[in-house]
Order: C-alpha cells, then sequence, then structure tokens
C-alpha cells in the first residue's frame, strides 16, 4: 500500500480502461459495459493502491469481484498490469477464447468464478478466515477485498456473510459496494426505497462503515489506509451506473448492450 | 456412523492442519467437541446460515485449507444448492459436505429432515463424488481417504446418524475407493445396496440363504463415480439381483442399475425396492418409515422368492 494516492495518473489509468472495454464492446453483439464503468475507479484504487506485494511481486492481499457482471474492468486492469495476455480480450467471448461475460477460476489473476450474485462475500469471508488460520501475527494477516453491486446486497446469502462476519472476527475483509443505484427496473431507491440507507444495516451488524463517493480512488484509498482493523470494513462507494460517458450515465439500457460505430466514437472522443 | 468419522476427523486434524470443520448451528458431540477445543481457530459455527457456510467453505478450499462443512443432509446440500453446485462444483474445490441423516432415518422430524432425493441432487454435478458408508468402520476408512485425498473435488459423504450395527469388520473385501466392496461372495443372488440400508440388505441376504441360495452381499460406498463394470460383472455372474435402495426411485443407484442391465443386454433377473416417489407422512421409526415406502424384509423376500 502506498501512502499517497496520485489522482492524475490514476484519472488517465481509467480513461484507458474505459476505451479499452469500449475497443471490445465493437467486436461482441453485448457486454456489461455500464456496470464496469460505475466500478472502474474502485477497481483501480484497489490494484494500484490498496493491495500489498510480497517480496516475489504477485499481490499477497487478495481482490474478488463479487459483483461478476462487472469483470471487464477487472479484465482491463489485469491486461494492463501483464497478468492477461493482451490476446485475452482480444479473443474475449469466442469459442477459443479465454474470457467470458463473467470471471472464471483459472483465468490468470481471477480469485473466484463469480457471476450469481450473492455468492462473493461468503467466499470472501472464508479466505479472509483462512488467513486467520495461518499462524501469522494480526498485521502480518493478508486483507481480502470484495467488490459487490448494490443489487446483489438484496441477496440474503450476502446478509449471511455480513451478520456472521464480526462475530467470526473476520477483521481483515473489506467490502466496496459499488452502490449505483440501478437495477432492471431503474432506480433502487425509488423502486425498493426501504432497502436503503445500507450503511445503518452494516454497522448494526459490527462492520465498521465508510461512505465515500466512489469515483475517487483517492477517497476510496484513504478511508481503507485509517481505518481501525478491528472490524470488518465496508464502504459504501456511491457511484453512477455508465460513469464515463455521458449518454450511458444512469441509463438503463446500457447494463448488457454494445454502442454502434457512431456511439462508439461519441464516447472515445469524451474518454479523451 | 458420525462418531467415528468425528473420531478420524480430530486424528487426522491433529496431522493436518489444513483439516478445518464448518458447522450451521449444529453442536458438536463427543470426538467434534474434542477437535473444537483443541482447534478453535479451525472451527467456525456461522449460525443458521448454509448458504454461508458453502461459501466460507469455498473461501477456506481457494486458500489451500480442506473444510468438511458439517450438518443434517438436507440443510447441507438442499438450502446452499446453488453455492454448492457454483462454488464448489464449478469452482471444482476439495471440500466434503457431510450430510448427516441421509434417507429417512431422521423418522420422527419429518419430512423437512428426509433426504430422500439427495444422490439424485449431489450427482447431478458433473465434479461431485459421492460416498455413503455402510457402518462405523466403513466411516472410518472412508473419512480417511477423503482427509488424504490430494486432488479432487467435492465429495458428498451421506451418513446415517450413531449406533448404526458394524457389518464390514468380517467383509470378503477392504473398502476401496470407487469400486463395489462385496461383503459376503455367492454364486446365485445379488443383495447390492449402500448407506444405513445395508443392515437391512444383510437381513435379506440371511433370509436367503436360510432358503438355500447362495447369497453375494455387496455394498456401493462409492455411489459417484459409480463402478459401471463391477455392476455389470454382478449382473453377468448372478441369476438374480436385488438392489435396495433408501431414495427414491429416479436418479439413484437403481435407475442406473437398470441403464447398466439394458446397455449390457443382461440376462439375470432384476428386483428393486426404493422409497416410493412420494411423501410419506409418518412419525414413527426408520423402520416404520422404511415399511411404509415397501422397505421391509418381509416383503423383499416375499418378491424374491415369487
Amino acid at each position: 500500500m502506498r501512502n499517497t494516492f496520485d489522482r492524475d495518473a490514476a484519472a488517465a489509468r481509467c480513461k484507458r480502461y474505459r476505451r479499452r472495454i469500449l475497443d471490445v464492446s465493437q467486436r461482441v453483439t453485448a457486454l456489461h459495459v455500464a456496470p464496469a464503468f460505475s466500478c472502474m475507479e474502485i477497481l483501480d484504487c484497489i490494484y494500484s493502491g490498496l493491495l500489498r506485494k510480497d517480496g516475489a511481486g504477485t499481490f499477497r492481499d487478495i481482490f474478488l469481484l463479487s459483483k461478476g457482471h462487472g469483470c471487464m474492468a477487472q479484465y482491463a486492469i489485469l491486461e494492463d498490469l501483464g497478468i492477461l495476455p493482451k490476446s485475452a480480450l482480444d479473443t474475449y467471448c469466442t469459442a477459443d477464447g479465454l474470457l467470458g461475460a463473467h470471471p472464471d477460476l483459472g483465468i490468470p489473476g481471477v480469485a473466484a468464478a463469480t457471476g450469481s450474485l450473492g455468492h462473493g462475500l461468503s467466499m470472501a469471508l472464508g479466505m479472509a478466515l483462512a488467513e486467520r488460520m495461518r499462524k501469522v501475527s494480526t498485521h502480518e494477516r493478508n486483507i481480502v477485498y470484495a467488490v459487490l453491486s448494490d443489487g446483489e446486497v438484496q441477496e440474503g446469502s450476502t446478509w449471511e456473510a455480513v451478520m456472521m462476519a464480526s462475530s467470526l472476527g473476520a477483521s481483515n475483509l473489506v467490502a466496496v459496494i459499488d452502490n449505483n443505484d440501478f437495477q432492471s427496473l431503474g432506480r433502487t431507491s425509488e423502486t425498493h426505497p426501504s432497502f436503503y440507507p445500507l450503511d445503518k444495516k452494516f454497522e448494526s451488524f459490527g462492520w465498521e462503515v465508510v461512505s465515500i463517493n466512489g469515483h475517487d480512488g483517492e477517497a476510496l484509498h484513504n478511508t481503507v489506509t485509517v481505518r481501525s482493523g478491528a472490524k470488518p470494513f465496508a464502504v459504501i462507494a456511491k457511484t453512477i451506473k455508465g460513469k464515463g460517458v455521458s449518454y450511458m450515465e444512469n441509463v438503463p439500457m446500457w447494463h448488457y448492450r454494445a454502442p454502434n460505430a457512431e456511439e462508439y466514437k461519441k464516447a472515445l472522443a469524451e474518454l479523451t | 456412523m458420525r462418531n467415528t468419522f468425528a473420531e478420524v476427523l480430530y486424528e487426522l486434524g491433529c496431522e493436518d492442519e489444513r483439516v478445518c470443520i464448518v458447522v450451521a448451528d449444529i453442536s458438536p458431540a463427543g470426538p467434534m467437541a474434542k477437535f473444537r477445543e483443541r482447534f478453535p481457530e479451525r472451527f467456525i459455527n456461522v449460525g443458521v446460515a448454509e448458504q454461508s457456510m458453502i461459501g466460507i467453505c469455498a473461501g477456506l478450499a481457494l486458500r489451500g485449507m480442506r473444510p468438511f462443512a458439517y450438518t443434517i443432509a438436507t440443510f447441507t446440500l438442499y438450502r446452499p444448492f446453488e453455492m454448492v453446485r457454483d462454488d464448489l462444483g464449478y469452482q471444482n474445490l476439495p471440500v466434503t459436505l457431510v450430510g448427516i441423516g441421509g434417507g429417512v432415518i431422521y423418522s420422527t422430524l419429518g419430512a423437512t429432515h428426509y433426504a430422500q432425493e439427495d444422490i439424485a441432487i449431489a450427482g447431478s454435478i458433473p465434479t461431485m463424488t459421492i460416498l455413503a458408508p455402510s457402518d462405523p468402520e466403513e466411516s472410518r476408512e472412508i473419512t480417511r481417504w477423503v482427509v488424504r485425498r490430494e486432488s479432487g473435488g467435492p465429495v458428498y459423504l451421506r451418513f446415517g446418524k450413531a449406533g448404526e450395527p458394524i457389518l464390514t469388520k468380517d467383509a470378503a473385501e477392504p473398502f476401496v475407493f470407487g469400486k463395489l466392496r462385496r461383503l459376503s461372495i455367492g454364486e446365485d443372488v445379488a443383495v447390492l445396496s449402500y448407506g444405513v440400508l445395508m443392515n437391512m440388505a444383510k437381513k435379506v441376504a440371511v433370509g436367503l440363504s436360510a432358503k438355500g441360495r447362495s447369497v453375494s452381499l455387496i455394498a456401493c460406498p462409492t455411489v459417484k463415480p459409480l463402478d459401471v463394470a463391477g455392476i455389470a460383472n454382478v449382473l453377468r455372474r448372478h441369476k438374480h439381483v436385488i438392489v435396495l435402495e433408501e431414495h427414491v426411485p429416479q436418479g439413484g443407484l437403481t435407475a442406473q442399475v437398470k441403464q447398466i442391465a439394458w446397455d449390457i443386454q443382461a440376462k439375470c433377473r432384476l428386483q428393486t425396492h426404493t422409497l416410493k416417489d412420494e411423501f410419506v407422512h409418518c412419525y414413527g421409526s426408520h423402520d416404520d418409515i422404511l415399511a411404509a415406502h415397501g422397505l421391509s424384509v418381509p416383503v423383499i423376500l416375499a418378491k424374491a422368492t415369487q
């Protein structure tokens, strides 16, 4: 973990990642663009500012994308880091390609196969508990970061993990909720208002909780760095679905749709 | 059966630091309590939360541990089925799912606690292995096999409860993973079963011997992957094969034996008895429920001697 977070470098990287994802969109009929865009800064911060490395230069902390359908964001970063070869994204969703619309175990850099919502937090909790079983001191324990979608927090299975994490001592578990407030039928705050707020609900189960602007990588970096470490940590990251391309922002149809040639050009122009 | 399992798990847990147990609000009795006392950091109780029990096991296994999920069979398998399928099956993780009370052995508790379709459900997952010990002795050997294996994905262990009679002590053959196990060898009739029902199978075998038949009593402790060649041999070598199964008619051993019999054009008489394709509302003893499903020694013998 670095002590300072370079905002400009992060912004440049995220633009580059969004452009890369849009490139891929031109070769497939549909992909989860907007969901990837809403967690772009979150993932960028985790990979470049939070995950610590061991002596050999490999990540020792763990990242699990519970929001599996946001995986284009993860693939773009893994390619940039050299963990995934360029050919991987170039053959996305082809018969002999490595990558599909949801991450699979066995893909370099992917911690678990996700895609069905509500599985990831329990798996992340299990990984955090495995760390507790290692005979190392508390500060030598690796940290597990999980990114969830807000819709995913409706799954009862997510709450099974939320309810028990603190009692089970998983203080090395960090959950970031990509809170873009959008699901199939529109804004969750309109269709299911009592679902929010999330922060008090996590807190009541013994988590330390912070709410931030989810597109501010520096804010995420800083808040995680100063957490107490005594409890599992939840960040409610307020985000915009489709963030980065004006015509995609908060527009539901961009959940699973590839821009046409015209739209693509327009998007690229906004991302320079 | 569950006590010998826990004893062995404790023994092996002392040698192998990867062994850990995750329960969903099951109070550890006997040797399980010993494990918890000695290795508290390797014993996790998630409360009444089976989906997270499985997810946590997946996470533990992804980090190199060898987790055992332990609760009543219906709750181990059905409640968290998608997690069993996606997190364990699809990722092919070395997690053992221990189901206490396979079949209808929790007779007084009603159908919510009857795992009468568990073999079909677990068996439908491509990477799943299914083991069903016949008695506490076999449970010991099977547990050892499961802890010591160095490869393989999820395993569903179908257990009875406790207090089962010892059947395999003087078996003609040892337990070998993936193979049928002949407990006694004869020539005319074969009685084939698995799990707790081996006790009834043995009584049927004894009954037939008393009528002068030469009987093979055969256990099938590895239900998946099934010993297809072994079953084909049984069908070829005996004039009469009786399959007994404490499971609904579809998706278990019985259906597969019939498939194999057809495939090899078997000439033997094939007599099968399973649970009915019904929910039987009865709160008597285990034998009472089995009898209500047509699974009783007199009924089987009567049919056998027709």
